[in-house]
């Protein structure tokens, strides 16, 4: 069966998480311009993935389960990252023209 | 048993990814709406309390604190501390609730609700004296935080619901250190709806912080 996480360490993950709560609060007040939301979803992607393998202790999961969990975060890049590219290469396109 | 209680573990999993694709369906749109309209996103963005959507945030995570250490206690046997970190968790879920139901009553009563004849005002105040030419746009992006965080209420309901479940099975007996596959399973939930705030909490109420746009 899993071995069992202390509550020192679960403790420790809720002490990051609520700092890194605390750091996009402060981070969201300076003007980083266009890198103020790269920050905050990197903050944010960083607190993820604690849950996921602390909280939900995928960590110590079998494989199998590790693959679905990464697969669910695959079709996010998939689905995001090619909307992404599909609307930010349109303003390459002459003005007024999509082909 | 182990078998067992792997099968439920990915089940879960695999109900988890469909949940993943209900949001992100909600958060492919929203990155599509705010790339159009990074002004109008940025001014009305100002109408959320970040203060409110901190404290959201600190409240989850510390009910996800008590919920990891639920099912530790459920793993080891420990019939009484898991009740009693059930009903924290619990607890702190309807915290939740209800200061999201301040936020909604604020925005009712500051009549930001979109198609709600006579709950939508986007005229300039003194406060925001240049926000009109943005009302359109507003609009969508109020339609996006009610929705997006409305199905994470409702996500929210439907776990605290779920912890009492689990709660009452534990007042009963249901579960000892060979068996607690439901108390893990409902712990996976919980987390997955913490982690969805996670990214809501950056993305609707801190988007303009900086920025005098108004």
């Amino acid at each position: 069966m899993h071995s069992i996480p202390t509550v020192r360490t679960y403790v420790l993950v809720w002490l990051t998480l609520t700092i890194m709560t605390f750091v996009t609060y402060y981070v969201s007040t300076i003007d980083l311009g266009d890198w103020n939301i790269v920050v905050a979803l990197l903050i944010a992607f960083f607190k993820m993935m604690l849950v996921v393998l602390i909280f939900m202790n995928v960590k110590a999961d079998s494989p199998l389960t590790k693959l679905f969990a990464g697969a669910g975060f695959f079709w996010m890049i998939l689905l995001l990252g090619q909307v992404a590219i599909d609307y930010i290469s349109r303003a390459w396109m002459p003005e007024g023209r999509m082909w | 048993m182990v078998q067992q209680f792997e099968s439920a573990t990915l089940g879960m999993w695999v109900f988890l990814l469909t949940e993943i694709m209900f949001f992100g369906g909600m958060f492919c749109a929203y990155m599509i709406y705010r790339s159009m309209y990074p002004a109008a996103f940025a001014s009305t963005s100002k109408h959320m309390d970040p203060l409110f959507g901190a404290i959201n945030t600190a409240v989850l995570i510390v009910s996800s604190l008590s919920m990891a250490l639920a099912v530790r206690a459920a793993r080891l046997g420990q019939q009484k501390a898991l009740q009693i970190l059930l009903l924290i968790t619990i607890f702190f879920g309807l915290c939740f609730l209800g200061v999201k139901a301040v936020e909604y009553h604020a925005h009712w009563v500051d009549n930001k609700v979109p198609l709600f004849a006579g709950h939508w005002d986007y005229s300039n105040t003194p406060e925001s004296p240049n926000q009109a030419q943005y009302a359109r746009q507003a609009q969508i992006l109020f339609c996006f935080y009610f929705f997006m965080t409305g199905f994470h209420a409702v996500h929210m309901i439907v776990g605290v619901a779920l912890m009492l479940t689990i709660f009452f099975m534990a007042r009963s007996g249901k579960f000892n250190a060979t068996y607690f596959t439901p108390v893990e399973i409902s712990g996976l939930y919980w987390h997955f709806v913490d982690i969805v705030w996670i990214f809501l909490f950056p993305l609707l109420y801190l988007i303009g912080h900086t920025k005098n746009i108004f």
